[in-house]
């Protein structure tokens, strides 16, 4: 753990990643109070600011009902961190279990339940997605669904592979010639060894995870007005390129610096903690 | 031999897959709450006509039976009616998939035919100047939604510097008949360079947007399995028989690590059956996008399951050609005879 910290802190690149999360969440979680216009997140008219470039008033323009675009992009951040986490929170646990269980268990178990999974990893995951969106009403709540559904396949096909290598090391023979339980082998004894790729995966996955959300959000079946989103925020201003290239551009940019921190330490992280 | 077996097996488990997949999203279809019956008739219809609609679409047998009757329309190609154009479900996936699989297409090879020799540069020259660059340019290419990137592109090559045009599939000027749907084998097959120009010169631009994050997912691969291949004593063997390194590079570095990328690659094409959703809409592309947004907006139902049944056959499907293409490539499995 020391370790992972010394060299995160380390390497430039994983600096970087770091700085640009931490400016996500502290625009996420401090948004009352660094936002210039905090009344422009929800439904506001302002006619007489509309469509204004970038200026000292506004730092990077308003929209066309004259909503400070800045303003809207820190709140937009609220909406795609209490994505991730909740998408992280659900999915990771259903797919680890699945993968725990396929793994250890082996015989027909393994083949039903990972061809569950491949069933859902046949389906690209954004159209799987838009498909359960269709389905259901379009809301914050049931994106957060759609997401973990196709989200899950993965972390099984993770856990998956590293059960099948880790349920012939001598550890976990040593603990069934003892006697223990298979559900103590498989939660208690080779989960933990899976865990340095489940995190690794969790942090790739957070900017992932804000990536889908934002392009279901574009296609309008995201999050819904007049909540700020950054794919809605893109969506809405692609209708007035390239006068009002400011409308476009800064929400896109904004889903870019999240996803790009997200990655850099994510990767770092990768390196010290999967050195294979 | 072992190569056609093998082929044969992946055509049958992707066949038990895509089953599987055609289950999925009818149970979800059908288990979802509202009547689709009453949704496809409007909030005006009397409850008669509801009735009369439920009848019609089997929606009183138990659900079960109603996916037997669906899958035997299906076996005879027949996906229902799409309450959104009123015609044949198979009609329009027929009208809409070419101009998405085209875009599909080229985007998987421009990932293929510059993301992996990025790849390879990155590992030939690890730690140096050329690596980094790639690195952040890979990282940066893949941390984009394919929708920030054809707005991006968009912006600097058609608005700003006109290079190329801004929406559609081919100038409004020039008429070609319609025979495989393929833009660019149409205006060939018909004999029209010229059309065939401007239909590319309209593919390139959203193409490169949906392959962007592809091309950087393919050279972070690439890098880092040539530089695992890197590694092994083989290379260190070549070295010591004094080859050049640009040699070693590409005979025996590169090519061992095409094997693992190209599986990976085959997997991406996920990615960009889903993105091209993304980047129809910038660029008003008349392919599956229009028409999937707007089915999943009316909510109409044999649409929906159509569509994700043709994506995911598209899918399944790439990735047996990919597979066959890795049999081909791998020695391994070339040459044994009683491989699974």
């Amino acid at each position: 753990m020391k370790r992972a910290a010394y060299i995160l802190l380390s390497n430039p690149l994983s600096v970087i990643g770091l700085l640009l999360v931490g400016t996500v969440f502290f625009c996420a979680l401090f948004a009352d109070f660094i936002a210039p216009y905090p009344d422009h997140a929800g439904a506001v008219m302002n006619f007489a600011f509309a469509n204004k470039p970038p200026s000292a008033e506004y730092l990077l323009g308003t929209d066309v009902v004259g909503r400070d675009i800045l303003t809207r992009i820190i709140y937009a951040y609220q909406v795609a961190l209490g994505m991730g986490l909740v998408v992280l929170l659900i999915a990771p646990p259903i797919g680890v279990a699945f993968g725990l269980i396929a793994g250890y268990i082996g015989g027909w178990t393994d083949f039903i339940l990972m061809r569950i999974s491949d069933i859902f990893l046949s389906i690209p995951p954004l159209v799987l997605a838009l498909a359960i969106m269709g389905l259901l009403e379009p809301t914050l709540l049931n994106a957060m669904l759609a997401i973990t559904a196709m989200w899950w396949p993965w972390y099984a096909r993770l856990v998956y592979n590293i059960t099948r290598g880790e349920k012939v090391e001598g550890y976990v023979l040593a603990a069934e010639v003892i006697g223990a339980s298979k559900a103590h082998i498989m939660f208690r004894e080779i989960l933990p060894n899976c865990v340095p790729a489940i995190v690794t995966k969790m942090t790739l996955d957070f900017g992932f995870v804000i990536l889908i959300a934002s392009s279901l959000s574009f296609l309008g079946l995201g999050v819904q007005a007049p909540t700020a989103d950054l794919g809605s925020m893109v969506s809405e201003g692609t209708r007035y390129l390239p006068d009002s290239w400011w409308m476009t551009i800064f929400p896109g940019l904004a889903i870019v610096v999240a996803v790009f921190g997200f990655n850099l330490v994510g990767d770092v992280l990768r390196d010290v903690l999967e050195p294979d | 031999m072992s190569i056609f077996r093998r082929l044969l097996g992946r055509l049958g488990a992707s066949l038990i897959v895509l089953i599987g997949v055609s289950m999925l999203i009818f149970f979800i279809a059908r288990i979802i709450p509202g009547d689709p019956a009453r949704i496809a008739l409007g909030p005006r219809a009397t409850d008669a006509q509801v009735e009369q609609m439920r009848e019609a679409l089997n929606l009183n047998e138990p659900i079960v039976v109603q996916y037997g009757l669906f899958m035997g329309d299906l076996v005879r190609g027949d996906l229902g009616i799409s309450l959104y154009s009123n015609r044949p479900v198979m009609t329009d996936l027929v009208e809409y998939l070419p101009a998405t699989l085209e875009l599909v297409l080229l985007a998987g090879f421009m990932m293929v035919m510059i993301g992996l020799p990025l790849g390879a540069i990155s590992a030939r020259y690890r730690g140096r100047w050329p690596d980094n660059l790639v690195r952040v340019i890979s990282l940066l290419a893949v941390s984009a939604p394919a929708f920030v990137w054809a707005v991006g592109l968009v912006l600097v090559f058609a608005y700003f510097t006109p290079l190329f045009p801004i929406t559609g599939r081919i100038s409004d000027t020039l008429e070609v008949e319609r025979l495989t749907g393929f833009m660019l084998i149409d205006t060939l097959a018909a004999g029209r360079l010229d059309a065939f120009a401007s239909a590319l010169h309209h593919l390139i631009l959203p193409a490169f947007a949906l392959a962007l994050s592809g091309i950087g997912q393919a050279a972070r691969l690439t890098r880092s399995n040539m530089i695992a291949t890197y590694e092994q004593p083989a290379i260190e063997m070549a070295q010591a028989y004094g080859f050049s390194e640009a040699r070693i590079a590409r005979r025996y570095a590169f090519k061992p690590s095409l094997i693992p990328s190209l599986t990976i690659i085959g997997l991406d094409f996920a990615a960009l059956l889903g993105n091209a959703f993304l980047v129809e809409v910038i660029f008003a592309w008349p392919g599956l996008s229009r028409y999937g947004v707007g089915v999943i907006l009316q909510k109409d139902l044999n649409a929906i399951v159509g569509t994700v049944l043709i994506i995911s056959a598209t899918f399944l499907i790439a990735n047996i050609i990919v597979d066959f293409l890795v049999s081909v490539l791998n020695p391994r499995i070339r040459f044994s005879e009683d491989n699974k």
